[in-house]
């Protein structure tokens, strides 16, 4: 086990031998991805769902402990939010992680409404109809 | 932390679609009790970073700093169908807020503005923001135990709303209630849409 209190230490306290000499020191946000804060790509948004990649292709020795965290979290379907909240690491932090790692091939993702596109009144009525189920 | 498991937490494998809904009100109006009425998960919290220039407030001799304020946010999560899911975020909805609104908003099928009546002056400016940005939204009215009761012209009028903003009474701890302010909203965004865009879908 490695240091004292980080973000996301509980969900992301793998085995750290590959961590980069970070002794457990707290790593701030924008330590972690390595001075951006911004995605790569501006189609991840919160409720992008994610799924590991299958077969899995390993992560670099480089990655981060938030990376390795964020790609076993996602081993099932699950939204980039939801994902976040889990893991106790900021929203915006994760946004950059998930789009390096779609980028890279270690995450799938399924995206939400793509942006500046309205949905369409097909979509809607989907909404619509699964919301009056729950009546 | 729940005990449930993790088995829970994830999404059928059969979900294609996210959509989502913010879930806009000032402190305190019930929006974490509506997503958490109609979620199916326990809602969840995540926090977002905002830095922010503290311009007005306690501004200490002309010294102008940056502050940086961690904003919680609830959200829930409802699988509408096998190929769709619904996300709802309680926001909030003060002015110093609105640059996390930002992601939000984009992609949003719409907003659902919860009020309380007893504070109506709480909601003006996100009203008002909604109504510049073009972004379509529902009001719905939270009816605490010991509001006085209004009509919903009286309410229109006292908002200013548009004409065919929709208004819905509700209460933000019954679900059928809060599904109810939802599928109003949805079906408002169904009838813009559609006038927009006649018979395109066809």
């Amino acid at each position: 086990m490695s240091g004292p209190e980080r973000p996301g230490g509980e969900a992301g306290e793998a085995h750290s031998g590959t961590d980069p000499e970070s002794g457990g020191a707290p790593l701030r946000p924008y330590v972690i991805t390595r001075g951006r804060s911004r995605p790569s790509r501006n189609t991840v948004g919160v409720e992008t769902l994610l799924v590991a990649t299958t077969p899995a292709t390993p992560l670099p020795l480089s990655a981060v402990r938030e990376e390795r965290a964020l790609v076993r979290m996602c081993e099932r379907l699950l939204s980039l939010v939801e994902a976040a909240a889990h893991l106790e690491l900021p929203v915006s932090l994760v946004k950059v992680l998930a789009s390096d790692l779609v980028d890279s091939g270690h995450l799938t993702a399924r995206s939400g409404v793509p942006q500046a596109v309205l949905p369409d009144p097909q979509l809607l009525q989907e909404v619509l109809d699964g919301l009056r189920r729950l009546r | 932390m729940v005990s449930a498991g993790f088995a829970d937490r994830y999404l059928p494998d059969t979900v294609q679609q996210a959509v989502k809904i913010p879930v806009v009100g000032a402190f305190g109006v019930g929006k974490t009790t509506l997503v958490g009425s109609v979620s199916e998960i326990e809602p969840l919290r995540t926090e977002e970073v905002m830095t922010q220039a503290s311009v007005g407030v306690d501004d200490l001799a002309g010294s102008s700093r940056k502050t940086t304020t961690t904003v919680a946010m609830d959200f829930g999560r409802i699988t509408l169908s096998p190929r769709i899911v619904l996300y709802l975020f309680g926001t909030p909805g003060q002015r110093r807020f609105w640059d996390l609104w930002e992601g939000l908003l984009e992609g949003a099928l719409g907003v659902l503005v919860v009020i309380d009546t007893r504070r109506l002056e709480d909601s003006f400016d996100v009203l008002e923001q909604l109504e510049l940005r073009g972004v379509p939204f529902a009001v719905a009215v939270n009816q605490f135990p010991d509001s006085e009761f209004y009509g919903t012209t009286e309410l229109r009028e006292a908002l200013d709303l548009l004409e065919d903003t929709p208004i819905v009474m509700c209460d933000a701890r019954d679900r059928g209630s809060s599904a109810d302010a939802l599928i109003t909203l949805v079906e408002h965004v169904l009838a813009r849409e559609v006038v927009r865009t006649p018979e395109a879908a066809s």
